[in-house]
């Protein structure tokens, strides 16, 4: 998830508020296909269909701007993910739904150290390792990943150099997409979609990633684990209905005192346009 | 000087007008809705100043209006009648700040008066708004605008959470508002025309100050500081004070109208804070023109007006969204530049028939 | 697809009803010229006569209803079957030779547009009664405008401080928390349960079956040893089940109508919790049940008895009213029938029986003729109103239910 927004800003600077709705829009259309589809196909389907509208956005909204400000990016992705959103709901209605797990059942589970864990929840772990891991591989070895890097550096030299920037930003739109689908499906057999759930995602997923640092996948999934753990601490002390107020009191503060993030270097940070 | 006080009187007139329209047209219960819309065309306003005058993007001011509309509900509603012996309550009761009244059942209640209530309120938002501003106006671009986010949903989720605040219910049974020796802001239909006076007007204030505020040495350094901000620092202009004090007045002017709105509307409850209220919010100032009071407050009469009475059916939130996502891309410097006020209406001349013709 | 363009237009629905206005604005507007105006002559001579003929006026019932939004979940089938019933019953002639006009109004759970909405439904559609709004939040808020303006308000939302306290013209149609939580807790008694855990969404549901559950408890032995409230978007409750397990619970009981609920039990089977679950009446909706795959085997709740309609001895009362209204509901809307829609459904028949016994339209007498309605069958049970009960069921409107093999089915007491 905040993988997802790091790929966008990494090449564009935009942070795409519409994120969350591709994390949803992956689940919907994996349960969508899996009525007709085995499961592997199913998800691979919802991926798939969930980077064409990553795509489709880029070209429609983003592509022909010229050097939108920040604010106006902004409003725009948030107006994307409010679209997205009501768009699902009169396609699939206002019901909630769900994937079988991917293996076992729902009440099959390990005993690790007396920690119980679903084997669904482990997917998720593996998943998200190896996103991760061929992220960085792509990134760094790569041609078309160095590329992209050479985009989110400077648009400018990278153009000259011959890189075609603007297929690098639909690129990067599908990419993020397709990981929030991914992530989508993996996730949805323990959370379920819902057309209403990718607000929340979206609003933790930054959380995260500014946590982590924008720009920095390694660090992304290093506090998202950290968060996690603070806010299932946090219900033994507090009511669980104030969990979320929590996360974001933390993201608040970090982004009062450290605006780099946990992980993020200061320099780093000033060297961006902000 | 004439030029420049008419607009304002020529607004008034419309309000006016539109009144006596709906009295001749006996149609008067569009009223209620267009008092609501003037509610909401305060916390417009005032995030129009933040925003297009002042360079700074909110996507929490309906966490201010809740605020203020939480607490004056929960300080008008809540029964003090079981703590009457303490010092402290009794102490209020002597100074005149508490009211007993009967509900709807005919029990006997012993609340806050709501003059008193209001003031709290506003007192609380200012001092939120300085302790949130102080850190969040230092942040820029998307920080700024996910910081103001997350005290949004802070405001948002609290109110959810709290069992005092009434959850997912919200608070009921909030009683009127006592503005001046017979005049209430209420509901009730009696009082309808009074109470559509009363909210238009307190635009009309409102915007006044605002203009004001604009053509001020104060509006040439805001406006200095939307430009350019480093260079406005440069020349001497202290841009930190600046923009908390424009930000703690924009949420002093929602938490207003969250106070009078729920006195209007006898209750209020967690979605008035939601996100997507903050997000409505900032749609309509961007639409009437960043950097347009007049624009911004047009567009919020129309669009606030046309979702009250559920014009936009289920496709409400959908609405808003795409016009968000064109303004930005065909016309991002706000649609009412005056010369377009022509083609809008043409545009959108179903709406506006139904919108300003009842 | 039907039921979304009557909400874009209300104002369509409107135009259709009362054609003769729309013609005479037209012909204000000046678009009569010549052969025009003759022809729209004629038609407005053929369309008035055609008023005439039809003599009785339609009547006017408005909905607020969450259709979208955070309680969609309600009020989307309750706007489906508020469609389908007044076609039905226009199609049959109406109630006393009046056809009923449906105005939907979707609120999407905020209190303030359902303000707006019952002021503008009242004063200026002036409606007979207004059917809904889907939450308690919403209907508290608009209690005194239905009392202010006169105007009979069918609440489908659950709270009992709808009708507790009762309100003249206010009355509800879903089964008491509180009646719920007494079957629960008879349940409780006869498996020799007296340590709960309590978990609750933070919808004005949970909180309200809460506040009961809390109440109730003490009355009946029962001890709760850990109170936990969830948020309604929850994805993972574990951290709160292995609370609840720490505390040595016998039994959980979770009162919440959201998603969150299925990820309850899902959560409790995995962390080892092998006591027995009690959900509540907001868990009757077969999604729940597939969304928590085998966990949900054996789950003990209490529901109105459409969920089982099928399996009901022939001689329930209920059975042929249940039986039908799933039956026309899935062929219609191609989906499961819920209790929530029935909520709608028990509103609109009160109210059309209660314009039949009162044989009039006037609103008074209307309201009067409901609360002398007795033995009505609805979905929810059989109702009967009184001055000082505005609600009409009691606890037998409940049945105990459990989970078998993923469907619903009557608890068998041991």
């Amino acid at each position: 998830m905040a993988i997802g927004f790091n790929i966008i800003y990494n090449t564009t600077g935009i942070i795409n508020f519409a994120q969350g709705e591709f994390v949803m829009l992956g689940g919907m259309t994996a349960v969508t296909f899996h009525q007709f589809l085995p499961l592997p196909l199913a998800i691979l389907c919802g991926v798939a269909v969930t980077m064409i509208v990553g795509a489709v956005i880029e070209i429609l909204f983003i592509r022909w701007l010229h050097k939108p400000s920040v604010l106006r990016m902004i409003i725009i992705t948030i107006g994307i993910s409010i679209l997205i959103r009501e768009i699902s709901l009169h396609v699939w209605g206002e019901s909630v739904r769900a994937l079988p797990y991917f293996t076992g059942t729902s009440v099959t589970s390990y005993q690790l150290g007396g920690v119980y864990l679903s084997p669904q929840v482990l997917w998720v772990i593996g998943v998200s390792a190896l996103a991760v891991a061929a992220l960085s591989a792509f990134f760094n070895l790569t041609m078309l990943g160095r590329q992209m890097r050479a985009c989110s550096a400077n648009r400018d030299a990278a153009r000259l150099c011959g890189v075609n920037a603007g297929n690098m930003v639909t690129l990067s739109f599908m990419l993020s997409a397709a990981i929030g689908a991914i992530g989508g499906a993996v996730i949805c057999p323990i959370t379920y979609v819902h057309y209403d759930g990718g607000t929340p995602l979206a609003i933790k997923g930054f959380t995260v990633a500014i946590l982590g640092g924008l720009g920095n996948s390694m660090a992304a999934v290093g506090a998202g684990m950290i968060l996690g753990i603070l806010e299932s601490f946090s219900i033994w002390v507090l009511p669980a209905a104030y969990k979320e107020v929590i996360s974001i009191s933390i993201l608040l503060i970090i982004l009062f005192l450290k605006p780099s993030g946990i992980f993020g270097s200061a320099e780093a940070a000033r060297l961006k346009d902000f | 000087m004439k030029t420049r006080h008419f607009p304002v009187l020529a607004f008034a007139g419309l309000i006016v007008g539109i009144q006596l329209l709906t009295h001749f047209t006996d149609s008067g219960y569009h009223l209620t809705q267009l008092t609501m819309t003037a509610y909401y065309s305060l916390v417009i306003v005032g995030l129009c100043m933040l925003i297009g005058y002042a360079g700074q993007i909110s996507l929490g001011h309906a966490g201010f209006f809740a605020i203020g509309g939480y607490l004056s509900a929960l300080l008008t509603t809540h029964d003090l009648t079981s703590l009457q012996g303490s010092a402290f309550v009794s102490l209020l009761s002597k100074s005149g700040l508490l009211v007993a009244r009967t509900d709807l059942y005919g029990g006997h209640l012993l609340n806050v008066h709501p003059w008193c209530a209001c003031v709290v309120a506003i007192l609380a938002t200012v001092a939120i708004a300085y302790l949130v501003g102080g850190p969040v106006l230092k942040l820029r671009g998307h920080y700024l605008a996910m910081a103001t986010l997350g005290f949004g949903v802070i405001v948002y989720r609290i109110a959810l959470g709290s069992e005092l605040l009434g959850s997912a219910d919200g608070i009921s049974d909030v009683p009127g508002f006592p503005l001046l020796p017979g005049v209430f802001i209420t509901g009730k239909s009696s009082l309808r025309v009074q109470n559509y006076y009363v909210a238009w007007g307190l635009v009309v204030l409102g915007m006044v100050i605002l203009l004001n505020l604009v053509r001020s040495r104060v509006g040439r350094a805001l406006a200095s500081i939307h430009g350019a901000e480093d260079a406005a620092e440069a020349m001497g202009i202290p841009t930190a004070r600046y923009k908390l004090n424009i930000f703690v007045l924009s949420a002093v002017f929602a938490s207003l109208a969250g106070v009078l709105l729920t006195h209007y509307n006898g209750g209020i409850g967690p979605s008035e804070a939601s996100v997507m209220k903050s997000v409505r919010y900032v749609a309509i100032v961007a639409i009437g023109g960043m950097a347009n009071l007049w624009g911004a407050l047009s567009m919020s009469l129309v669009l606030n007006y046309l979702s009250l009475r559920g014009y936009f059916g289920t496709y409400d939130d959908a609405v808003f969204g795409a016009i968000l996502i064109l303004i930005m891309l065909f016309a991002p410097e706000g649609l009412l530049r005056r010369h377009l006020m022509v083609d809008l209406k043409r545009l959108f001349s179903r709406d506006a028939a139904e919108g300003e013709a009842p | 697809m039907g039921l979304r363009t009557t909400y874009n237009a209300g104002h369509i629905g409107k135009r259709n009803g009362v054609r003769k206005v729309a013609i005479t604005t037209n012909l204000k507007e000046g678009e009569m010229k010549g052969k025009m105006g003759m022809v729209l002559g004629v038609l407005l001579a053929i369309m008035m006569s055609g008023v005439f003929v039809q003599a009785a006026e339609p009547i006017k019932v408005g909905a607020i209803l969450s259709v979208t939004g955070p309680a969609s979940f309600l009020g989307a089938p309750e706007a489906k079957t508020l469609e389908m019933l007044v076609e039905e019953l226009n199609k049959g002639g109406g109630v006393k030779g009046h056809k009923i006009e449906l105005i939907v109004k979707d609120s999407g759970a905020s209190p303030e547009k359902a303000f707006s909405f019952a002021k503008q439904l009242i004063e200026e559609d002036k409606v007979f009664a207004i059917i809904g709004p889907s939450t308690s939040g919403e209907t508290m808020k608009i209690k005194s405008v239905a009392e202010e303006g006169k105007t009979i308000l069918l609440s489908c939302a659950a709270a009992e401080v709808i009708v507790n306290p009762v309100a003249k013209y206010v009355f509800k149609t879903p089964q008491k928390d509180s009646d719920a939580i007494l079957r629960i807790f008879g349940q409780m008694k006869k498996m020799k349960i007296s340590k709960i855990g309590v978990l609750s969404g933070n919808t004005g549901f949970g909180k309200a079956g809460k506040e009961q559950i809390e109440k109730l408890a003490p009355e009946h032995g029962i001890t709760i040893l850990a109170n936990e409230v969830y948020d309604k978007a929850a994805s993972d409750l574990t951290a709160e089940v292995t609370k609840l397990k720490a505390a040595n619970v016998e039994a959980i009981l979770n009162w919440s109508i959201v998603p969150a609920q299925s990820i309850v039990i899902k959560n409790a089977r995995q962390i080892g919790f092998k006591g027995p679950i009690f959900q509540s009446h907001g868990f009757g909706n077969i999604k729940y049940v597939v969304a928590a795959g085998e966990a949900a085997e054996g789950v003990v709740f209490p529901a109105g008895r459409l969920l089982v309609a099928d399996v009901l001895p022939k001689d329930h009362p209920q059975k042929a009213l249940l039986v039908k209204y799933k039956k026309d509901y899935e062929s219609r809307y191609k989906e499961e029938a819920s209790t929530f829609g029935g909520h709608a459904y028990d509103a609109f028949i009160i109210l059309v029986k209660a314009i039949e016994k009162a044989d009039s339209v006037d609103k008074d007498a209307v309201r009067a003729a409901i609360e002398q309605l007795k033995g009505v069958v609805g979905t929810g049970g059989v109702f009967n109103f009184s001055a000082t009960d505005h609600n009409g069921l009691d606890a037998d409107a409940f049945e105990m239910l459990t989970v078998e093999k993923g469907k619903f089915a009557i608890l068998k007491q041991k």
